[in-house]
């Protein structure tokens, strides 16, 4: 035995698996036909999908007064729902970028899958504010290029157009990375396929051979990638923060919102991975895969980051009392107290009470548990940033302005199409590539299999 | 890259063990390895080969660098030469506003330019055809390869003698 391992290391892949075994299991669900339950999740999924594109044909042919936002409350629920998904967006990056610089080698079993939800995520957020600019045909009047409008260009001092690039250039970044990630797996696709399909698979995986030289190549991308990801990733959700957190809007103007949305972001990031892996692992038989260690470890950063949101509140709270500032402290009183007052306790219930429970070994092993806490978790998220966003709005400085907001149902239907989307999108990744990173799981099976570690490991294997 | 076809001899091997033994074999034996196919990246397989680390790196560092400057100019030149407007009071040249555009900038650049880098010097683009030695290769066979084009048959008889002394689990010629 040429590799040492300790006692501490958690089984990551069990069931006594050859490498061969490996292969067969992840790269059979893109290989079979699809199984009925993902036949009537994908109905469903493009029937909101549908909803979605009527309700923006609406929007767009009908202008933004089909929506509930008015004067005072101008960002509301479309801006909720950007921050919303991009926070989801967060979780992919992190376990693919940072735990891979940590060296967690738990990350292999749900990071390809976590990616993938991480651009779909992005592109939902991306609907939000285009279709907020009202006259879309002109959305690329964003990007600075030289024009014959002046020349007019964007302004760089703003916040929102820190946004722009932060957000296109994530999204670009982390598809280059989910992408080349996939390259080796999709060539171990390719090279059990026959006839078109196999030509379609050899043109995804652009001529991957194994050689050891790209995989050195390819090892040393991955890392740097990572490297530059990881200040990417935070980059991202304090950008977003800056939209709010660089006006001069009680409620809005605070210092702590950078960690805090962060914190935020990779907290609903990985509720939704757990939502979607739960699922994933049951439906496509990926027990042995992506383990109850998976499912543990994630929800200890759950708890984490649960509970760093939850101190942000408080010192919100407490700040806005210590400053002497009425304004503030009226914002905050009237956050908790105020005609929004259901959204913050749920907030406070979902986000900060709720994912305490994960202290117990038990709880963080349990299934159910897991799977019912990310859905209000989740839940949660979305009042966060709804507080954040309409309750500030709706009492401003000028009380004869004050204003209520309610959605319309052109925005609910928006929103429940971008759902419809988002597992348009994620349940076609799961037809058609590796929902596990095959090569990935395959480096670590000798310290991680079941029967290399742990109580019934075989110690006369090779 | 215009490479006329060759005779490769390669054997394959069931695990990356036996692998590396072989491999440390053919060095002692002074044989002109040809290229290593695994299905997933090896641990310590490039110092047994004499694999250099891979420079990719420091074109990253290099590509990050003009990201970063190309994005703080041309926001430098916009905001005081070629269209000066003043925001809130501020100066024109207002560089802290600058920092997280040229960030991103930084990182859009490397990443893309690493990325573009290394499809290119791997020879892989959406069209190429895998010279795929074995189709296990991607799934659990560890392959050496030889170059045998213009080898003798005496040196083809020493390498099968090497497989075979090395367990290689099969040996077979193909050209690709």
């Amino acid at each position: 035995m040429s590799h040492a391992v300790a006692p501490v290391r958690h089984i990551l892949i069990e069931g006594n698996k050859s490498y061969h075994n490996i292969t067969e299991d992840l790269v059979s669900p893109t290989e079979k036909s699809p199984t009925r339950e993902w036949i009537v999740a994908f109905t469903l999924s493009a029937a909101f999908l549908a909803l979605y594109i009527f309700s923006i044909v609406w929007t767009v042919w009908k202008g933004i007064g089909e929506w509930g936002a008015n004067r005072t409350i101008n960002w509301a629920y479309d801006i909720t729902n950007f921050v919303w998904w991009i926070g989801i967006g967060h979780a992919g990056t992190l376990i693919s970028a940072i735990l891979l610089l940590f060296r967690q080698r738990w990350r292999t079993g749900v990071n390809r899958a976590a990616e993938a939800m991480t651009i779909f995520a992005v592109i939902c957020a991306g609907q939000f504010p285009i279709f907020h600019m009202g006259r879309v045909w002109l959305a690329f009047f964003i990007f600075p290029f030289p024009n014959t409008r002046g020349p007019l260009w964007t302004n760089f001092n703003s916040p929102l157009l820190w946004d722009v690039f932060a957000i296109s250039t994530y999204f670009s970044v982390s598809l280059l990375f989910w992408y080349t990630g996939l390259v080796p797996d999709l060539a171990t696709v390719r090279d059990r396929a026959t006839g078109f399909r196999r030509k379609m698979y050899e043109w995804a995986s652009f001529g991957w051979t194994g050689s050891a030289k790209h995989w050195q190549r390819w090892e040393a991308l991955s890392l740097v990638l990572a490297g530059i990801s990881t200040p990417l990733v935070l980059s991202v959700h304090t950008i977003v923060s800056f939209d709010f957190a660089t006006s001069v809007i009680p409620g809005w103007h605070t210092t702590i919102f950078p960690p805090y949305f962060v914190a935020g972001a990779i907290f609903s990031g990985f509720a939704m991975v757990q939502t979607l892996m739960i699922i994933t692992r049951k439906v496509l038989r990926l027990e042995e895969y992506i383990t109850l260690n998976h499912v543990e470890s994630m929800n200890k950063v759950i708890v984490l980051t649960g509970t760093i949101v939850g101190v942000a509140y408080l010192t919100e709270l407490f700040i806005a009392w210590y400053s002497g500032y009425i304004y503030e402290q009226f914002a905050f009183y009237n956050r908790v107290f105020g005609v929004y007052w259901w959204s913050y306790f749920g907030m406070m219930f979902c986000n900060v009470v709720s994912p305490q429970v994960f202290w117990s070994r038990k709880i963080r092993r349990s299934i159910w548990w897991t799977f019912f806490l990310s859905i209000v978790i989740n839940i949660g998220m979305w009042f966060e940033r709804f507080v954040i966003i309409a309750t500030t709005l709706a009492r401003d400085y000028l009380p004869s302005s004050w204003s209520y907001y309610r959605p319309t149902w052109v925005e609910i239907s928006i929103f429940a199409g971008t759902i419809g989307l988002f597992f348009v999108c994620y349940l076609i990744f799961t037809r058609v590539a590796p929902v596990v990173a095959i090569a990935e799981v395959k480096s670590i099976l000798k310290v991680a299999g079941d029967q290399y570690i742990g109580k019934n490991a075989n110690k006369k294997h090779h | 890259m215009a490479s006329n076809s060759k005779k490769v001899l390669f054997g394959l091997y069931n695990d990356e063990e036996d692998l590396k033994s072989a491999i440390k074999v053919a060095n002692e034996g002074h044989l002109d390895i040809m290229d290593v196919y695994t299905p997933f990246p090896v641990h310590g397989l490039d110092p047994v080969l004499g694999l250099k680390e891979s420079r990719l790196h420091y074109l990253g560092f290099i590509y990050g660098a003009t990201g970063a400057t190309f994005g703080f100019l041309t926001m430098s030149w916009i905001f005081t030469r070629d269209w000066p407007i003043m925001f809130g009071g501020k100066p024109y040249w207002s560089v802290p506003a600058f920092i997280p555009i040229t960030f991103e900038m930084t990182v859009l650049f490397a990443a893309w330019g690493m990325t573009i880098t290394f499809y290119t010097i791997c020879g892989m683009w959406p069209g190429v055809k895998a010279k795929t030695l074995d189709d296990r290769i991607t799934d659990d066979k560890f392959c050496v390869a030889f170059d045998v084009t213009d080898a003798s048959e005496g040196d083809v008889d020493q390498l099968r003698g090497f497989f075979s002394r090395t367990n290689a689990a099969e040996v077979n010629v193909k050209t690709i």
